[in-house]
């Protein structure tokens, strides 16, 4: 039925590692590596808002670095390591920004979340203890509408302080508001 | 029905995650647009390029040639009209012989991928004629002709209403002041960050089934039912969880139809995803508004008399359009007490995406008209703002002018809270120029006492089954766009039987599996649905109670569900497990599952248009915003937000803190940058469908936020709850414009207030022009209003009902005619 | 979902490579560095090359030195390696802010310093998807022969927004490029040109290498963005200032304009007011007003014309007020 499209008929065939693991996979050598992962790898954690780089909804991590899925091409992934929400919580349970997420209710709708769960994890990689003023800069490129970001915040801030090993718990202000 | 014992509550209350955290941080849950099938192929939308057009040829013959594709379909292929409102049946699922705005959808190709569709639809052919475009309420007035539709009260007004609850004009020449003031408020989208996308699938014994990302599947549901022309029982409407929805989700929509029919056609899967640009196309959000108010007040702030007047521009098509219209003059009554209100409303068809409902649906746009004129006026009085709406609140368990009865009513510790917090008595009028603070508060309902279309069935259902494993599952047909509606229903059954959370088992907006709930709109879900579900649990545990009653010896009365047991309150020891209650419970009476539903109270107005506007329980909300403006420049920036909401009782208060936020988040958008914009001189194309040129707030433009959480439990609402999905977005628009002022001095009449329209007020001020600036609309359109419906206050004698009744007032209630009954 | 249109993609190693990819694969081919601004514009159908050369696997590109006398900054940098280049930041905290400033982290992480100074022009007349120009009839950038800014004029307006360009332009950087032809130095001013589709004089086989810097002695220099989101946003107004003081007269300046014009605009009479000058209150607002009269912003960015025109004024006194006060400081 497929009738030759323009360009390559062959499709491209690539390794990298994928959340830790080897992965092979082939594709149509113009895709980009967020249509790769949902389509072609079946990997529908990484959501897409725009497919234009506007909304940050589409970020995973590409060698330890947030990027925008959307505008990298498949084949630029070849031998890299790409990491998405589907590789962040383990046998062990949840990684602790997503036991914060679900704690503090940072996941409203839940379609921009793991976007800011990798943004979030490549901040707390480079800097353990990040200010409220650093955890926005580094969360200026997602695009949450459900909650006002302040939950996001409060639930990295929960994480980082549990990954820096304290026995942290949310305030109560931030669960039941002030008094 | 409710109970609103704040003591004994054991999960209700209690800050919890929410039962579909888990799978929302780990990527699991399924969007609409994560679903695949075996054989799945993709729709593509050919739109129309034209804003209004009359289509004269078609030619879709280079498409359907096209290796690759499956299925073309145009407007012939789905002639039967469909929209939300029964008024309102104006809607083809791909345009017939008009398209009414760029975008309009106009025909659609199915085809083994998205790329080969995306090219296809190039290949067919549309020959337009081209009709003059009408591109603003004052265009539909000025040009009756040529008609974008061939219904409505006349020429290219779609809507005209007007409503008198007493003679305004005697409250007139009883005020001390009355002020006239003129505001406009800019449409805004909703902006999902998902795109909107449904599957559709067809199997071989001629059942329909439809994946969407929809608050309201059961609209839907008779929506398909309608344009496919096939039995609702063969159709099976599944709501995805929304990526937010926002209400922009809530009409049955092309994309959903087109899919359902080319999955019949071609017997494969048929997939659409929305790109973000055609969002923007379906749009429904916020009306553009002009608004002119005329209010009397005495001396001390009572407002003897409203009149206020709305022009809605409409956009292309009706969707919730006459609700929307009727909601920009309903809720203005709810708060601080009017003695006499008239309100006239128009809304006019235009060459743009339909407008529709947006978080609030019609009421931000009176309430930053009104929340500003009590501004005015306060300051005016030589009266402290906060202080003139203390005084003159609405009291709890009344009648308004209009008919609308106030339950629980917390605004005024809402206020306190938030003067208090902010430590406005010290900074008002008080701050160095260019920092202000300004207050506002609002209202908004907690479900709508009226279903979409005629019907005296329950607006909500819950079933709920308890097994023999102790598993307890419910099923429901609200929709969980985010908001947390599905862990409503878990908390409130754990709540009852004594169950855990998250053991229970939802399963919902399914309309194969779960009884009808009307949908995720006006806020009505966690009242509604919430006690349908509290209403299934109580009977479920009135068939397990006399059970474990007769094993323990002692009185059902005794016994205590709780901790996944069922004890005797006196003695904990002595009970059994919940099984082992179950067990006993099914042994004797057989299968365990109940029903619950929910009807909400009769209105108390009777005339025509009083269906919109009753709810059974009303939230109320107060604001007060900090800004720091630039003189130079008149940038706006929102450092601080203190925000207090009437929530009656909250289910879960993280739930409740996150929609607060959020909401503060949306308003600020609005006050701030959102809008819809066009261009006027090409053709009425939306100015930048993108989201890089829509701007929503990022993390930087976000403010701080204080919640404060009043709980004034309400007798309508599941242990008092009330809503709070919408509330808290309303008062912040007109905060934010009355701490412009209070910074600088000068007043924007319209949102968004942009650095353009305070430095452009800020000059004015400069020159002495305009009374010390103002940014603003100067006229009201020309608006040929009718007569007015009158309707005595209940104060006055009034019954409900309108003094001279016509024919249409026996159909009082709805906003629509009936035109289906079930 | 938006996607790209088939393209052959080639990852040469070399410059020479790549120089040879180009050559072969003829005038619809085209290279890419980070791809934060041409796949966007593939994917809305302003650009479909049959050959994409992708210029990420180039280690001379990435190659920075901040030590020597000319200090140097490669392509192929990231805009989060400049904008966190700890001795630019102290030596060229202008060019580090300017980079910083560039939309958001994430695009920033792919976005590379030679992408953004050869960044296409905008114009949301232009940056459209293909249906949307279809439905004005396209524009003389792309499949139509009308620039709808401006109906009658014979040019495109869509605006330079760049953000470090301006800088660069302020600083007299050179750009080296690299073509078939061997390697050649062009000053950053003379790399734009004042038209919406030739904004660059670059041919477009060559390849921008990198960028010579001026040696940190004793100038100083600024950027302030004007833009509705502190993240996102293209600029809807630059302002570059380079200052070389002499005791407390400033000795050379030059103020350049990004996002107003479709090249970084210098702004040579309001810098030649306050050359001479002590920069003193007076100085500054006729330097903001000369600014402020020529510039004449066109309707196809956010914001209105005359705001935008306004803002150039504050904007530009804001900088040199900035200025002044770190040389006292100093």
């Amino acid at each position: 039925m497929a009738k030759n499209r323009k360009g390559p008929l062959t499709k491209a065939h690539i390794s990298f590692e994928l959340n830790g693991e080897h992965t092979e996979v082939a594709f149509a050598p113009h895709k980009t590596l967020l249509e790769v992962l949902r389509e072609d790898l079946r990997l529908t954690g990484t959501k897409h808002g725009c497919e234009l780089g506007e909304c940050g909804t589409c970020a995973l991590l590409v060698d330890g670095r947030p990027v925008l899925s959307c505008l990298v091409l498949g084949l630029a992934c070849a031998g890299r390591s790409v990491r998405t929400v589907e590789g962040m919580a383990s046998a062990a349970g949840l990684h602790p920004l997503q036991e914060a997420f679900a704690e503090m209710g940072a996941a409203q709708c839940g379609y921009c979340t793991p976007g800011f769960l990798l943004t979030a994890e490549a901040l707390l990689n480079g800097n353990a203890e990040p200010s409220r003023d650093e955890i926005k800069d580094a969360l200026a490129g997602n695009l949450c509408r459900c909650t006002g970001y302040i939950k996001i915040y409060e639930a990295v801030e929960l994480a980082a302080a549990r990954m820096r090993g304290e026995d942290a718990r949310p305030a109560e202000k931030s669960l039941y508001g002030e008094v | 029905m409710a109970k609103s014992d704040g003591n004994g509550l054991r999960v209700v209350g209690r800050a919890q995650r929410k039962v579909d955290a888990t799978p929302k941080v780990t990527g699991e849950t399924l969007f609409a647009d994560d679903l695949s099938f075996p054989q799945m192929v993709y729709c593509k939308t050919l739109r129309s390029p034209h804003a209004h057009a009359r289509i004269i040829r078609i030619d879709t013959s280079r498409a359907e040639k096209e290796a690759g594709v499956l299925g073309v379909l145009t407007g012939t292929d789905l002639p039967i009209p469909f929209g939300i409102l029964p008024v309102s049946q104006d809607e083809h699922a791909l345009a017939l012989d008009t398209v009414r705005f760029i975008g309009d959808p106009v025909a659609a190709v199915a085809a083994v991928s998205e790329e080969i569709a995306g090219e296809a639809i190039h290949l067919i052919d549309v020959e337009y004629e081209q009709l003059r475009e009408i591109t603003s309420v004052e265009d539909a007035l000025a040009n009756p002709e040529p008609r974008i539709h061939d219904y409505g009260d006349s020429g290219n007004l779609h809507k005209l209403i007007s409503l008198e609850f007493g003679t305004v004009a005697d409250g007139f020449d009883a005020a001390h002041l009355v002020r006239e003031d003129l505001f406009f408020y800019e449409g805004s989208t909703h902006l999902p960050i998902e795109q909107h996308a449904a599957v559709a699938m067809y199997s071989a014994d001629h059942r329909l089934t439809l994946w969407s990302s929809t608050q309201t599947p059961h609209y839907v549901h008779i929506a398909l039912e309608k344009v496919l022309e096939m039995p609702a029982s063969r159709i099976r409407v599944i709501a995805c969880p929304n990526g937010g929805g926002f209400g922009g989700k809530s009409d049955p929509f092309s994309h959903e139809i087109v899919v359902s029919k080319l999955a019949m056609m071609t017997g494969r899967p048929v997939k659409a995803t929305l790109t973000r640009e055609e969002v923007f196309y379906c749009h429904r959000g916020r009306h553009p508004t002009h608004m002119w108010v005329r209010t009397g007040v005495t001396k001390d702030g009572h407002i003897t008399a409203m009149h206020f007047r709305t022009a809605l521009d409409g956009g292309g098509y009706g969707s919730y359009g006459v609700a929307s219209t009727y909601y920009t003059g309903a809720l203005q009554t709810v708060t601080y007490q009017v003695d006499r209100y008239k309100f006239e409303g128009a809304r006019a068809f235009t060459n743009k995406p339909p407008c529709g409902p947006k978080r609030g649906h019609g009421t931000p746009q009176p309430r930053f008209a009104l929340e500003v004129q009590m501004d005015k006026i306060a300051e005016q009085l030589k009266l402290d703002p906060a202080d003139m709406r203390l005084k003159h609140l609405v009291p709890a368990d009344s009648l308004t002018a209009n008919y609308l009865r106030v339950g629980s009513m917390g605004l005024a510790e809402c206020i306190n809270k938030v003067v208090t917090g902010s430590n406005w008595k010290e900074r008002f009028r008080r701050l160095p120029h260019g920092r202000g603070v300004g207050i506002a508060c609002s209202s908004y309902i907690s479900g709508a006492g009226l279903p979409i279309y005629w019907n005296n069935m329950p607006h909500s259902g819950v079933q709920l089954q308890c097994d023999r494993s102790g598993g307890v599952t419910v099923f429901c047909g609200s929709t969980d766009i985010g908001q947390g509606s599905d862990s409503v229903l878990a908390y409130i059954v754990a709540e009852v039987l004594g169950v855990d959370p998250f053991e229970i088992r939802v399963v919902t907006a399914d309309t194969d599996l779960t009884p009808v709930d009307l949908g995720s709109y006006s806020s009505r879900v966690t009242l509604m649905s919430g006690n349908a579900a509290l209403q299934a649990a109580e009977r479920a545990r009135e068939l397990i109670a006399p059970e474990v009653a007769k094993q323990l010896d002692v009185p059902t009365s005794r016994l205590v569900f709780a901790e996944s047991r069922v004890f005797d309150g006196e003695n904990p020891e002595t009970g059994t497990t919940f099984a082992e209650a179950v067990q006993a419970a099914e042994a004797a009476v057989g299968t365990i599952g109940t029903v619950g539903s929910y009807t909400p109270p009769a209105s108390a107005g009777r005339y025509r248009g009083s269906g919109v506007g009753p709810s059974p329980a009303y939230s109320y909300s107060a604001a007060v915003v900090e800004v720091h403006v630039e003189p130079d420049s008149g940038i706006v920036r929102v450092p601080k937000v203190w925000i207090a909401h009437d929530i009656g009782q909250c289910i879960n208060p993280t739930t409740v803190m996150g929609q607060v936020e959020g909401s503060v988040y949306m308003g600020l958008g609005e006050a701030l940058m959102e809008e819809m914009a066009y261009r006027a001189n090409r053709r009425v194309v939306h100015k930048c469908p993108s989201m890089l040129e829509y701007k929503s707030p990022t993390t930087l433009e976000m403010c701080e936020v204080e919640t404060y959480l009043v709980t004034d439990p309400d007798p309508n609402g599941p242990f008092g709850a009330k809503e709070v999905g919408q509330g808290p977005l309303l008062p912040i628009m007109p905060a934010v414009a009355n701490a412009v002022y209070d910074a600088v001095g000068v007043r924007v009449d319209e949102v968004p207030i942009t650095p353009e329209k305070v430095l452009t007020a800020l000059k004015r001020k400069a020159n002495g022009k305009e009374g010390g600036g103002r940014y603003g609309p100067t006229h009201f359109p020309e608006i040929p209003w009718p007569d007015p419906t009158r309707v005595p206050p209940p104060w006055e004698g009034g019954d409900g009902k309108a003094i001279r009744p016509s024919d249409e007032d026996a159909k009082a209630a709805a906003v629509a005619q009936p035109e289906r009954q079930h | 979902m938006l996607r790209l249109p088939a393209f052959e993609y080639l990852q040469p190693a070399s410059i020479d490579e790549a120089l040879r990819m180009k050559q072969n694969a003829g005038p619809r081919s085209q290279y890419v560095a980070g791809g934060t601004d041409l796949y966007p514009n593939m994917k809305r159908r302003h650009e479909e090359p049959k050959t994409v050369i992708a210029l990420g696997g180039i280690d001379e590109l990435g190659q920075i030195s901040l030590e020597s006398d000319a200090p140097f900054l490669g392509a192929g940098l990231t805009l989060t390696e400049v904008a966190t280049q700890p001795r630019l930041r102290t030596t060229h905290s202008a060019i580090a802010g300017a980079a910083g400033l560039v939309s958001t982290p994430l695009l920033r992480n792919m976005g590379t310093l030679g992408g953004n100074l050869c960044l296409d022009t905008r114009c949301n007349y232009y940056n459209q998807s293909y249906e949307w120009r279809k439905s004005i009839d396209f524009c003389m950038k792309k499949d139509g022969t009308v620039c709808w800014v401006a109906p009658s004029s014979p040019r495109c307006w869509a605006v330079s927004s760049s953000d470090v360009a301006p800088v660069m332009v302020a600083l007299d950087a050179q750009y080296t490029l690299v073509g078939a032809d061997g390697e050649r130095q062009v000053p950053a001013a003379g790399f734009y040109h004042d038209d919406g589709i030739e904004f660059l004089t670059k041919r477009p086989e060559e390849i921008l290498v990198g960028v010579k810097l001026p040696a940190p002695n004793g100038w100083d220099a600024m950027y302030l963005k004007l833009r509705r989101r502190g993240a996102f946003d293209f600029p809807v107004l630059g302002v570059a200032v380079y200052l070389e003081w002499n005791e407390s007269e400033v000795q050379d300046a030059r103020i350049v304009l990004g996002g107003v014009a479709s090249y970084p605009k210098p702004m040579t009479d309001a810098s030649q007011l306050i050359v001479g000058s002590t920069l003193d209150d007076d100085v500054i607002a006729a330097a903001a007003h000369a600014a402020f009269k020529p510039t004449k912003p066109m309707d196809n960015t956010d914001f209105g014309l005359a705001w935008r025109k306004e803002m150039t004024r504050i904007y530009v006194k804001r900088a040199l007020t900035e200025l002044r006060t770190r040389h006292r400081d100093a």
